[in-house]
């Protein structure tokens, strides 16, 4: 039994240690919103927070999370900047298909969260590891900005 | 109106004859057609039909199949269409919104099954979906607006004439009184469908949402938040996951395998062997052995304790880089000719100078972000799949035969696409999902694809070798034009036989060039298949496009000229050109006296384009721009890309224009989103795509090797600038026809930068130091 602490639920899996996170919220969880691209952190569309950082989900055991505080898409927008950012997001029309979304916006919550206004250089060097194949770079560049925007962020 | 009732107890519907899209562009060759089962004498007997009058099962524009309205005036719009970001679930329900006069803040949106008797086509392909159904789905809106007008007058007891529909009420003029559409909707679904030619359309200055890019998108805020059900996504009661173990090489099928390491794997409960399917492709699973379990990781552990021993079959030797020689040879000779204006060869010979180039472009992988994915179950005799699906009918049909059941008994479920480009129109994943679900007696089973899987089991876009021949008069404008284009053919994986581009292939820009040369000459020499190849996002306009408009360039820079003009003067006057004329007989499935080519809106694109870009405006060393224009999907397009070269060889792109005439738009924001994603798509095939084989294996693996754009080397500033259309007028398609302009607007802005020219994608570290 492996207690993990999910979105603030405490949870025991009943799983191998060596189980990837992500296959544990989605499939034994029932946590979709967290999305498999490429298993190997080449993509990004995994990416939840441990403790307020961007994690890829893909390649992180279940064992090394245990008792460690998990918050995924489905409960980032319990939070200011998640909240600012899904707004940005849908008011830019930033999703094209969305299913790498979920993990731009944890990837853009993780900078926002360091970072009050990312220049576009820091954005690129946050966000780079987070492929879109739709496309929708300008968009997502420009959502984060105004998200950040309406938070007061200043440099 | 309740619950939707099934249009098909009503004589509303004028469809087709039953048959697959695909078989549509391969109509002239009889013995494929008869192959798969299609009686070619129908096909003979019928007159030819255009738009969606042309594809399977036509259209539909009943409100019985599309619009239901609850008491409470909540209006349930369904859509048809697969959704994969081209935002096609916010555009078809805003167009029947729209004639319904529905406040969009009480609309719903539904999916529907695939059922293309009761919806029509529902092939989400060809960037036909609004060109096709802007006309059924107006229609649609304004037939239940007509019903609801009609139960108000009715419960009034005031003449028809003195009622209006207005924003989900009918308002009686003379008195001012009004009804909600859920306190009609009832009434309103007992009266008749009213006649197609008595329905009153709208006048488009009275569109509250058509064309005005206001609408968020229906699905923005579950994408947001997580909710979103994509393919991959879907979880039944005593659900099992399952992987698969393809055969590594196309044809190639199980020798012999071990799974008893496999079931030691800690939640893995079966190994499955799936059938082989010797080619023909078709859409059919490739065979292999499948591992079921618990979950997707157990699975995918499980599959890895597998021991298999592959017969890799004729397709063994296939290699890249002997391939590509074989291509170039290929193009170095005469074959198949398929277009011949005038004399090539005599005024070549006569021609001041002569010019000739030839173009290189690799195998791409689609590489969906959502990899394929599908669950299916069977119980009492009926099977439901649920999946990301491009083409849910044709799934359906698929599955049936498969499984040896009706089609009546087989229900598709279409989820939301995590991606498309036309890797999700082949279903050979939700095959696989049925007969795993048969082999665990029933049990809902889910079938996740890995990257690997993905790139290693593709459809991929075809491998070109293009070789362009001119001759030029003393002022350097082309006077004799020779371009032979040798691909593996999309036939082929139907028809192994097929050795040269079809029709729909040749009519992906090659052939319908509308250029004001005298002398042309196309040919197509033959190359054979050794992989599956399907649609990838625009086709074969990728190769076509490129090599011609990178050639233009370079007879421009023979010719002393500026890019942009001497374009426009090979485009020649404005002028409507029939298909015909140019040797394409397919045009998109497009009557030709509805959709000629016009190259006074090519023109357009060009100019518009170059305007917007600066084009003109002096840059600092290291930087240029690249101009192309292409005309596919009966949409025209111009591109500026504006590149930055460092002294390292690294390409940035500060900013491209493009410009787009479509026809007018139901959604602006979404045909700005379509460009914006094609740009980045045509930087990726540029710049970065390549799949290649290597003894008959897929040699990528993941993004480490297959990569494609991230944000970093995206444009930073796409600028999408729209022409004007007018909705008497027929409209074109948007989700592909933006990648074709890129590459060559890229490579003439790199050679405008640095005087280097990239002739063979993609351009990886050809201009590094």
């Amino acid at each position: 039994m492996i207690p993990l602490d999910i979105n603030g639920k405490r949870q025991n899996v009943d799983l191998p240690g060596e189980t990837p996170l992500l296959w544990t919220l989605r499939d034994e969880l029932g946590l979709t919103g967290t999305k498999f691209g490429c298993g190997m952190a080449l993509c990004g569309a995994c990416t939840v927070h441990v403790n307020g950082q961007p994690v890829r989900s893909c390649i992180t055991p279940i064992s090394a999370v245990a008792n460690q505080k998990v918050v995924t898409i489905e409960a980032i927008g319990n939070a200011p900047i998640g909240k600012a950012l899904q707004a940005a997001w849908v008011d830019a029309g930033v999703p094209q298909c969305g299913y790498c979304q979920a993990g731009q916006l944890m990837a853009a919550a993780g900078l926002l969260a360091r970072n009050a206004k990312p220049s576009d250089a820091e954005i690129d060097e946050a966000m780079s590891g987070n492929i879109c194949r739709c496309g929708t770079y300008t968009r997502i560049r420009s959502a984060i900005k105004q998200a950040s925007a309406r938070r007061g962020g200043t440099r | 109106m309740s619950a939707p009732v099934d249009s098909t107890t009503r004589p509303l519907i004028v469809a087709n004859v039953s048959r697959r899209r695909f078989l549509q562009g391969i109509s002239t060759l009889g013995g494929l057609v008869l192959a798969v089962g299609y009686p070619s004498a129908i096909r003979a007997q019928e007159a030819k039909k255009y738009g969606a009058d042309g594809m399977p099962n036509g259209w539909v524009d009943s409100p019985l199949a599309f619009v239901s309205i609850a008491e409470d005036g909540t209006v349930t719009i369904v859509c048809h269409r697969s959704e994969m970001g081209q935002g096609v679930r916010t555009g078809m329900p805003m167009i029947v919104a729209d004639e319904l006069e529905a406040d969009w803040n009480r609309v719903r949106v539904a999916q529907a099954p695939g059922d293309e008797k009761k919806f029509g086509n529902q092939d989400t392909d060809g960037s036909r979906s609004t060109r096709h159904f802007f006309e059924p789905m107006r229609r649609c809106g304004a037939a239940a607006r007509t019903m609801l007008e009609a139960a108000a007058a009715e419960r009034w007891k005031v003449p028809v004439s003195e009622v209006e529909a207005e924003n989900h009420q009918v308002l009686h003029r003379p008195t001012g009184r009004r009804l909600g559409y859920g306190t009609l909707a009832k009434a309103a679904a007992s009266r008749p469908v009213p006649a197609r030619e008595t329905l009153r359309l709208k006048d488009p200055k009275k569109f509250r949402y058509i064309g005005k890019g206001q609408l968020k998108l229906i699905d923005g805020r579950d994408i947001v938040t997580g909710k979103a059900q994509y393919g991959i996504d879907t979880r039944l009661d005593g659900m099992l996951y399952a992987v698969v173990a393809r055969p590594p090489v196309y044809g190639g099928k199980v020798a012999t395998f071990e799974a008893a390491e496999a079931l030691k794997v800690p939640g893995v409960q079966k190994v499955v062997q799936i059938e082989d399917s010797p080619p023909p492709a078709h859409f059919n699973p490739v065979g292999g052995v499948a591992v079921i379990a618990r979950n997707t990781w157990a699975a995918m552990q499980g599959r890895q304790a597998l021991k298999i021993t592959w017969d890799d079959g004729p397709n063994a030797g296939y290699d890249s880089v002997a391939f590509k020689a074989t291509l170039e040879e290929a193009a170095r000779k005469s074959g198949k000719v398929v277009r011949n204006d005038g004399d090539f060869a005599a005024a070549a010979a006569g021609a001041a100078r002569r010019h000739e180039a030839d173009y290189y472009l690799p195998h791409l992988a689609h590489a969906t972000m959502e990899p394929p994915a599908a669950t299916a179950r069977i119980a009492n005799g009926k099977c439901e799949v649920w999946g990301c699906f491009q083409s849910p009918q044709a799934t359906r049909d698929l599955v049936a035969k498969r499984l040896g059941m009706s089609a009546d008994d087989v229900t598709v479920h279409v989820t939301l696409l995590g991606g498309g480009f036309g890797r999700k129109s082949k279903p050979d994943y939700g095959i696989e999902a049925a007969v795993l679900s048969r082999a665990m007696d029933g049990k809902p089973v889910k079938v996740t694809w890995t990257r690997d899987d993905d790139l290693h089991n593709g459809y991929y876009h075809t491998v070109s070798a293009e070789h362009l021949e001119a001759g030029v008069d003393a002022q350097g404008k082309p006077v004799a034009w020779l371009h032979r284009s040798v691909a593996p053919t999309i036939i082929s994986t139907f028809n192994p036989a097929a050795k040269n581009q079809a029709p729909f292939e040749l009519g992906l820009g090659v052939i319908n060039v509308p250029f004001a040369i005298p002398n042309v000459r196309i040919e197509n020499p033959e190359a054979t298949a050794h992989a599956r190849i399907g649609w990838f996002r625009s086709v074969s306009n990728i190769p076509h496009a490129f090599a011609i408009q990178s050639f233009v360039a370079e007879l421009a820079a023979a010719a002393g000229r500026d890019p942009k003009d001497f374009l426009l003067d090979v485009i020649g006057p404005a002028r409507q050109v029939s298909p015909e004329t140019l040797g394409d007989t397919w045009n998109h499935g497009e009557s030709p006296e509805r959709y000629p080519v016009d190259t006074g809106r090519l023109r357009r694109v060009v100019e518009v384009a170059a305007r917007q870009s600066g084009w003109g405006k002096t840059l600092p060393k290291g930087r240029g721009l690249g101009i192309a224009a292409h005309y596919s999907f009966v949409s025209y397009i111009a591109a500026v890309v504006e590149v930055a070269v460092d002294d390292q060889g690294v390409v940035t792109i500060p900013r491209v224009d493009m410009a787009v005439d479509c026809g007018a738009c139901v959604n602006p924001d979404r045909v700005r989103a379509q460009m914006e994603g094609a740009c980045v798509m045509g930087v990726a095939v540029a710049t970065l795509g390549e799949i290649s084989f290597k003894g008959g294996r897929v040699e990528q693996d993941n993004f480490n090797s297959y990569q494609v754009t991230r944000m970093a080397d995206a444009p930073r500033d796409i600028r999408v600038h729209i022409v004007p259309g007018d909705y008497s007028k027929p409209m074109g398609g948007v989700g592909e026809p933006g990648v074709p302009p890129i590459p060559p607007a890229l490579c003439n802005a790199i050679f405008a930068a640095t005087g280097k020219r990239i002739r063979r994608l993609p351009i990886r570290d050809q201009l590094k130091a």
